[in-house]
């Protein structure tokens, strides 16, 4: 007789809730290429964990977006939101696509430049520009988004100095249903903050305003939410222009789009919870509809979306390297990545897949890193057949946040690689060495 | 060692539905999994004796079957399909 395949033996309990959940899982399917380059080649090349991004879906995901809003209104402008992921390949890729930048801060200010961005082809964000950021960005014609009072008599200061009148823009913080609003940004409209902001601008009488700006907040799953701030922003635009006579050069939604990826507390899975750019587009250009003027006239509207741009085009691919029962009876199993790299794992019930066809019935499943902390969960009450050490399993759509917030913390942080679009593959960022870290540490002599 | 009645009761469909008549309790087992559980019911309650069933009927070349079929009792224990104290009879077997 011939032997049947082994599979490692399992009995699940059909439990409320859990049973029905096993029993509408979807059969994983296994992922073992990346753009048409395996897996277990990437990893035999660069190592494991290993962080990937398409630069196929990126310039999609960039496209995508532009395309949805270029049809709506009559200039569009994108500013990749630098901190959702510096890297200068992915930064270098956005802007060959016509992105600006958009930065907060002055380290990622000079990265910008460092990656041939025009100064003047950059939004400048942010509650913290200090005085020589303020001189680098009204040198080059940096579009600096004025925060706070503190901030708008700072920029006259060095703007006088300079012997310059810059254009700027106002970050307003607006409310919006269902949104939390993020009061600590920006001149509240609704407080009567924004107006005394316009009128002190206009009576120091040396800077230009020429932009809005507000930012709602990220990854907001209701398109509603932009259709009343752009209301509010082109309410207030309007007003600007019949009692002051100002002519805004552009209007920034910020970001906060969602990507395919689905928040921990979310009950429908991302395809059916993210609204397309289309249905963002919508919802926008309705609310800005309440600005008046001849086409050509109307001001630019800019675009600082982050992670629905980039998160669907990241990876990270880890190994399993053990297993166990936990005492509740869920399956654990420790990886070799884990929130050190992957921060968003706080926020995200990450999509997983596997690499091969797993065999078996899936178990409740923790996936846990390899961090000697608690608090080291990539996924809990994931459903998973039975894994083994050495299998791969794949995350995906962690291209936003990771590789700008991770820590290196207990391990050295991997490699970052980029899959081109005719099937070639090369780093983004090496792994970092014990070497590179030490580098930066002294012993003083006296130790 | 008693298996208690429970798992001796235990309704087991040949697909792996599990229907435990005390509790109304019913479980997914796969293939392996069913076959312990025969076995266990069959009175096979040492682990060289379930160790060889397995072999003789599955490919566990190159598996770590021990430390599964260790892990598969605990899962019935846990589900209380088997007492809490049950434990193997001694084998030749391991590790
Ligand atoms: C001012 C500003 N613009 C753009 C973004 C990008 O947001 P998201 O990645 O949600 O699109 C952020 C992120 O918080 C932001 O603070």
């Amino acid at each position: 007789m011939t032997r049947r395949p082994y599979e490692r033996p399992i009995i699940v309990r059909h439990e409320s809730g859990l049973g029905n959940k096993l029993s509408r899982v979807p059969a994983l399917r296994p992922q073992e290429e990346i753009d048409g380059v395996s897996v277990e080649e990437l990893v035999k090349t660069y190592g494991s964990p290993l962080f990937v991004f398409s630069e196929q879906t990126l310039v999609q995901r960039q496209r995508a977006l532009a395309d949805a809003f270029a049809v709506r209104w009559p200039k569009v402008r994108t500013a990749w939101s630098y901190k959702t992921n510096y890297l200068d390949g992915i930064c270098r890729v956005l802007h060959r696509e016509g992105a600006w930048a958009e930065v907060v801060s002055e380290m990622e200010l000079d990265k910008a430049l460092h990656n041939g961005v025009r100064p003047d082809h950059i939004h400048f964000n942010g509650p913290f520009k200090p005085e020589s950021a303020l001189e680098k960005a009204f040198r080059g014609g940096t579009l600096v988004h004025l925060d706070n009072f503190d901030e708008l008599r700072r920029a006259e200061q060095v703007a006088t100095r300079l012997g310059k009148r810059p254009g700027v823009a106002i970050r307003l913080s607006v409310a919006a249903e269902g949104i939390p609003p993020w009061t600590r940004f920006g001149f509240h409209l609704e407080s009567g903050q924004a107006r005394d902001a316009v009128r002190r601008l206009l009576a120091g009488d040396k800077l230009d305003l020429v932009g809005l700006h507000c930012h709602l907040g990220t990854f907001l799953l209701d398109p509603a939410a932009y259709r009343e701030a752009a209301g509010k922003l082109a309410a207030f635009a309007e007003e600007l222009r019949t009692e002051h006579g100002i002519r805004l050069q552009f209007i920034d939604i910020g970001g906060g789009f969602a990507s395919h990826n689905a928040l921990k507390a979310q009950y429908l899975p991302a395809e059916q919870a993210t609204p397309s750019f289309e249905q963002y587009a919508d919802a926008v250009c309705d609310g800005l509809r309440a600005l008046q003027g001849p086409p050509k006239e109307l001001p630019t509207l800019v675009l600082e979306t982050g992670r629905a741009i980039v998160d669907d085009a990241g990876y990270l691919i880890t190994t399993v390297h053990a297993t166990r029962r936990l005492p509740d009876g869920r399956r654990g199993v420790v990886l070799d990545a884990g929130v050190n790299v992957l921060f968003t794992a706080w926020w995200y019930r990450h999509d997983v897949v596997p690499t091969r066809h797993l065999a078996g019935i899936p178990e409740p499943t923790v996936l846990y890193g390899p961090l000697c902390m608690n608090i080291d969960v990539v996924r809990d009450a994931l459903p998973l057949p039975p894994v083994e050490a050495g299998d791969r399993l794949v995350l995906r759509n962690v291209g936003a946040y990771n590789v700008t917030q991770w820590m290196q913390f207990i391990t050295l942080r991997p490699a970052v690689v980029m899959v081109g679009r005719n099937g070639q593959h090369g780093l983004l960022r090496k792994p970092e060495t014990l070497e590179a870290l030490t580098s930066w540490e002294e012993v003083p002599e006296w130790i | 060692m008693n298996l208690g009645t429970r798992l001796g009761d235990l309704a087991i469909s040949d697909s792996g539905f599990v229907f435990d008549p005390y509790t109304g309790a019913s479980f997914t087992v796969n293939a392996t999994g069913l076959h312990l559980l025969r076995a266990l019911k069959d009175g096979v309650i040492d682990r060289a004796g379930l160790l060889a069933g397995l072999d003789e009927a599955f490919d566990v070349d190159g598996a770590d079957a021990g430390r599964d079929v260790d892990d598969f009792l605990g899962q019935l224990r846990r589900y209380e399909l088997l007492p809490r104290d049950f434990e193997l009879g001694a084998s030749e077997v391991t590790p």
